[in-house]
Order: structure tokens, then C-alpha cells, then sequence
């Protein structure tokens, strides 16, 4: 084990609280990653202090894909939540630096808000060679 | 009342020639506000990892940069053994270390190269680079590639150093290392260089803790954060210090990458003492169930690999935080209050590498 990577769960609406708190307490932010579940999209706000290693995770309903964002405390949080909006369609109300869907020129929308598609190895070998 | 004009900076320009671009607000020549725009050649490589088989992905991660190749290929590597939990044998470890070490290298001599010829030094710019080309040629060697190693798979390494190979390898780069002090010391005495750089696009301390800046951009603010520190890999056998400088200016940043060329090559030759015998790789069998982030330190800082994997051959999600996706709300805050001059300057003291950051 490389080190020790406590995460906990909190909901969209304790997380601006839940932030603050580790921001008062002098940790860092490490990134914010977003991973697309079956039935919803999770997102992971890593932290770190000391070497030590934080995470919360936030599942949100495909239904209305809107989290507070943080970057009113974290401010360089703007660039992670500009890259999961553009990737995954999730909005960040209260945003600091919003760029409305520019951040990255994707020639399709969202272009990571869909589930894997667990293509047959094959399939794949059989496009390799064409 | 003074006139605000927006000067855009890049996604073409004859320093940087990868594409990030900058709106610049400018008062009486002064830098008030820039407002960085990337995402121009978005590669979406994250998502391939749903159609590529987990053990041949380390392949597309190499590719994912052409400076800090191996190290890509290696936290990919970390992340998908840490999750199956399988234990790399150490050689591969200080194997690993040695080539992640060389990569820092080579790195640290193409900025400086291309530190020296933003501000106008062109046989400065040759010598970094004509030191550079030896350690590329340790590196064709060691690995048979000088940009993509190919050289680490999950579970180990492809290729070994015998020890004739390493004590040699040792010995050339002390030799390079009396050439790398020359070249650099122009860096650290110059007076022109030193004017060019000292007390430019100063970064505070807090300000590079709390804007979460990685690697040679925080420790030249006095951040005392090293990924190395963690002790992954055979790091945990290696006696080894983060450089830290405090001034948080150009010059900091610039002298860090020069303290850690010395530092690295030291590292190799505490790497090539220690080496124990044994096998290179371990057998993988099944899928890996988990999630993980791994963290390593790039050149550039510290890089992020996170994966999330169900139990089959195909990764749910792979998600990677590259060092200069980091920097840039730190390259904001150095920007403000700058001549407009020295923009270019102070976006190259991050080290910026667009092709990481588009992955």
C-alpha cells in the first residue's frame, strides 16, 4: 500500500460546509474528478495535508446534475469545475469563473456523460485491423 | 482614468508552441487580470480506457506526454497493482526509479534550454539541449526509446540494466555532471539572466498552497511538497530531500530545477549501490475490483492517477490530474501585476506542457 486514502460520502448539500471545514483546517485541494455510474455520476473532491490523502464523494442524480460549487473556497476550483461541466454536463451554481460550456472545444456535448460501453475484445482486434 | 485593453496571448505564439491561451487585461502595461483558456486539442484519452484492455492501456498512458512519458506509464502502472494488490519486485521498483530519474533529467535540460532562448540566450539554449541528447542516448540504451520508453508494464518492467550497464551509466553521468554545473551556473550568476528573472512573477507561499501549485512552481515558494516523499516504489529505500527555494520568483523556480538535476543524478547513483537481484515482473492473472488514486511526482509536480475498475478487462473510469491542469490557477495569480513583456517568461517558469494537460 502506497498510503492510506480515507474517503467519506456527503450529500450536494453539505458539501460547500464540508469543504470550508478542511479548507479552515489548512488542506489542500488536490483535484476534482467525476466518473459516470449507471444510474448517476459520482464525483470525487480529493484533498491533502501532510501527505495525508481525503476524499468526498458526491453522488448526483442524472436527473438535475447541479452541485454547489466550492471555487467561492477553493478558488482554483474553477478549472476542475469547468472541465466536469464541459466533459460530464454537470452545472456548479455559484461558480467564480464559468466559461459556459467553452472550457474544452469537444466537437460532441458532454462527451463522458454516457456509460461504458463494454465492447467484445474482437470487436476491437477486428477494427485494429482495418 | 486609466484605459483597460485585452491583449490575447497565444493559442499561437513564438514561445509556446503548444496551445494554451491567455486573454490578457492590461492597464499602462501592467498584467491586471488573465483569464487562461485550454482545451483547443482535447484527446479524451481518459475514455479510451473503456474500449482498451486494462494490461495494454499502459501503452496509450505513455503517449499521453512526450517529455514525462515513463513516469505516465508508470503511476498508470501503480494505480492497476495497487487496486489488484500485487506486489512489484523491487528490482522493477529501483528500475523504475532510475528511468523516472533520467526523465527528470532530460525534462529539467529541455527547460532550461528553452528557458535560455525565451529570454534571447541562444548558446545557452544549445548547450542544455546538446547535455540533454546524452541523456536521451542513456536512455536509448537502457529502454531502445528516446521519447516513449515502453519499458514498464503492470506488474514490473520489460527490460533490465545489467550492473556492468548501470555502474557505467553511474560514472558518464558524474562526468555530465561537471558540464551540467557549468551550463547552469550561467543560470544562478548571469547578471543578465538573473535581472531577467529575480523578483519577476512572484508566488507566494500561501498563495501556491492554496491555489493547490505542484512541483518546482511550489517548492520554489518555499512549499515543502514532494510526491517522492510519499516513499512509493524503491523512493522508500533512497535518502532523498525535496529542494525548496522561497523567493516564489522565476529565478526560485529555475534554481529548483537546477538543484534537481544534481539531486537526480544522486538519486541513480544511490539506485545503482543498492539494486538487489532478482526477477523483473509478476505473473497477472484476473481483473482488477477497486478504486485508487496514485500519486507520483513528474518533473512538473505531482500527477494523479485515479481508476475505478468493476472486475472486467475494461476500466469504468480513469481519470488523470496532470501537473500544469494544477498550475494554471497559480500561473494566474503570478501573471497579475506583470509587464506585459515578461508574460511569456513567467508562463514558461511553470513548465508548461499542454499535451499532459489536453490528455
Amino acid at each position: 500500500m502506497i498510503e492510506e486514502q480515507k474517503s467519506i460520502g456527503v450529500t450536494p448539500a453539505e458539501l460547500v460546509e464540508k469543504v470550508q471545514v478542511l479548507f479552515n483546517d489548512g488542506w489542500r485541494l488536490v483535484q476534482i474528478g467525476c466518473t459516470r455510474l449507471e444510474n448517476g455520476l459520482e464525483l470525487n473532491y480529493s484533498f491533502d495535508k501532510h501527505y495525508q490523502f481525503f476524499n468526498l464523494k458526491v453522488a448526483v442524480a442524472l436527473s438535475n446534475p447541479e452541485v454547489p460549487s466550492i471555487s467561492p473556497v477553493y478558488w482554483s476550483a474553477f478549472i476542475y469545475e469547468n472541465e466536469t461541466q464541459d466533459l460530464f454536463g454537470i452545472k456548479f451554481p455559484g461558480l467564480v469563473l464559468d466559461y459556459k460550456g467553452s472550457f474544452y472545444k469537444t466537437s460532441v456535448k458532454n462527451p463522458f456523460n454516457s456509460c461504458s460501453e463494454q465492447i467484445n475484445i474482437k470487436d476491437i482486434k477486428k477494427d485494429l485491423a482495418l | 482614468m486609466t484605459k483597460r485593453t485585452i491583449i490575447p496571448f497565444g493559442p499561437q505564439h513564438p514561445v509556446l508552441p503548444e496551445p494554451v491561451h491567455l486573454e490578457l487585461a492590461v492597464e499602462d502595461g501592467k498584467v491586471v487580470e488573465a483569464i487562461p483558456s485550454v482545451g483547443f486539442i482535447h484527446r479524451g484519452l481518459e475514455k479510451l480506457v473503456e474500449k482498451k484492455d486494462f494490461f495494454d492501456f499502459v501503452f496509450v498512458a505513455e503517449r499521453i506526454c512526450g517529455i514525462c512519458s515513463f513516469i505516465h506509464g508508470m503511476t498508470y502502472c501503480m494505480v492497476i497493482e495497487e487496486i489488484m494488490k500485487l506486489e512489484v519486485p523491487d528490482r522493477a521498483q529501483y528500475l523504475r526509479l532510475v528511468w523516472s530519474e533520467l526523465s527528470r533529467l532530460h525534462s529539467h535540460l529541455l527547460w532550461l534550454g528553452l528557458m535560455a532562448d525565451a529570454f534571447g540566450f541562444e548558446s545557452l539554449f544549445m548547450h542544455c539541449w546538446r547535455l540533454r541528447e546524452k541523456i536521451l542516448d542513456i536512455i536509448e540504451e537502457t529502454t531502445g526509446g528516446r521519447v516513449i520508453f515502453g519499458s514498464c508494464k503492470v506488474g514490473g518492467v520489460r527490460k533490465d540494466i545489467s550492473a556492468d550497464t548501470l555502474d557505467r551509466i553511474v560514472k558518464v553521468l558524474h562526468e555530465y555532471e561537471r558540464e551540467i554545473k557549468e551550463i547552469t551556473d550561467v543560470f544562478i550568476a548571469d547578471g543578465s539572466v538573473k535581472h531577467r528573472m529575480s523578483g519577476v512573477g512572484v508566488l507566494s507561499k500561501e498563495d501556491a498552497y492554496h491555489l493547490g501549485a505542484v512541483g518546482p512552481t511550489a517548492r520554489g515558494s518555499g512549499v515543502d511538497f514532494d510526491m517522492r516523499k510519499l516513499r512509493y516504489g524503491a523512493y522508500k529505500n533512497i535518502s532523498f530531500a525535496p529542494v525548496l527555494e522561497t523567493a516564489g520568483d522565476c529565478y526560485s523556480r529555475c534554481h529548483v530545477r537546477i538543484r534537481e538535476l544534481f539531486q537526480s543524478i544522486d538519486l541513480i547513483d544511490q539506485a545503482a549501490r543498492k539494486i538487489p537481484a532478482g526477477p523483473l515482473e509478476i505473473k497477472v492473472s484476473g481483473f482488477p475490483e477497486g478504486e485508487f488514486f496514485a500519486r507520483t511526482e513528474q518533473p512538473r509536480g505531482e500527477v494523479i492517477y485515479y481508476a475505478k475498475a468493476n472486475g472486467t478487462k475494461f476500466l469504468q473510469r480513469l481519470r488523470v490530474r496532470t501537473p500544469t491542469f494544477a498550475n494554471i490557477p497559480a500561473l494566474v495569480k503570478i501573471l497579475q501585476g506583470c509587464d506585459v513583456a515578461d508574460v511569456p517568461v513567467l508562463i514558461l517558469t511553470i513548465d508548461p506542457c499542454i499535451s499532459c494537460t489536453e490528455r
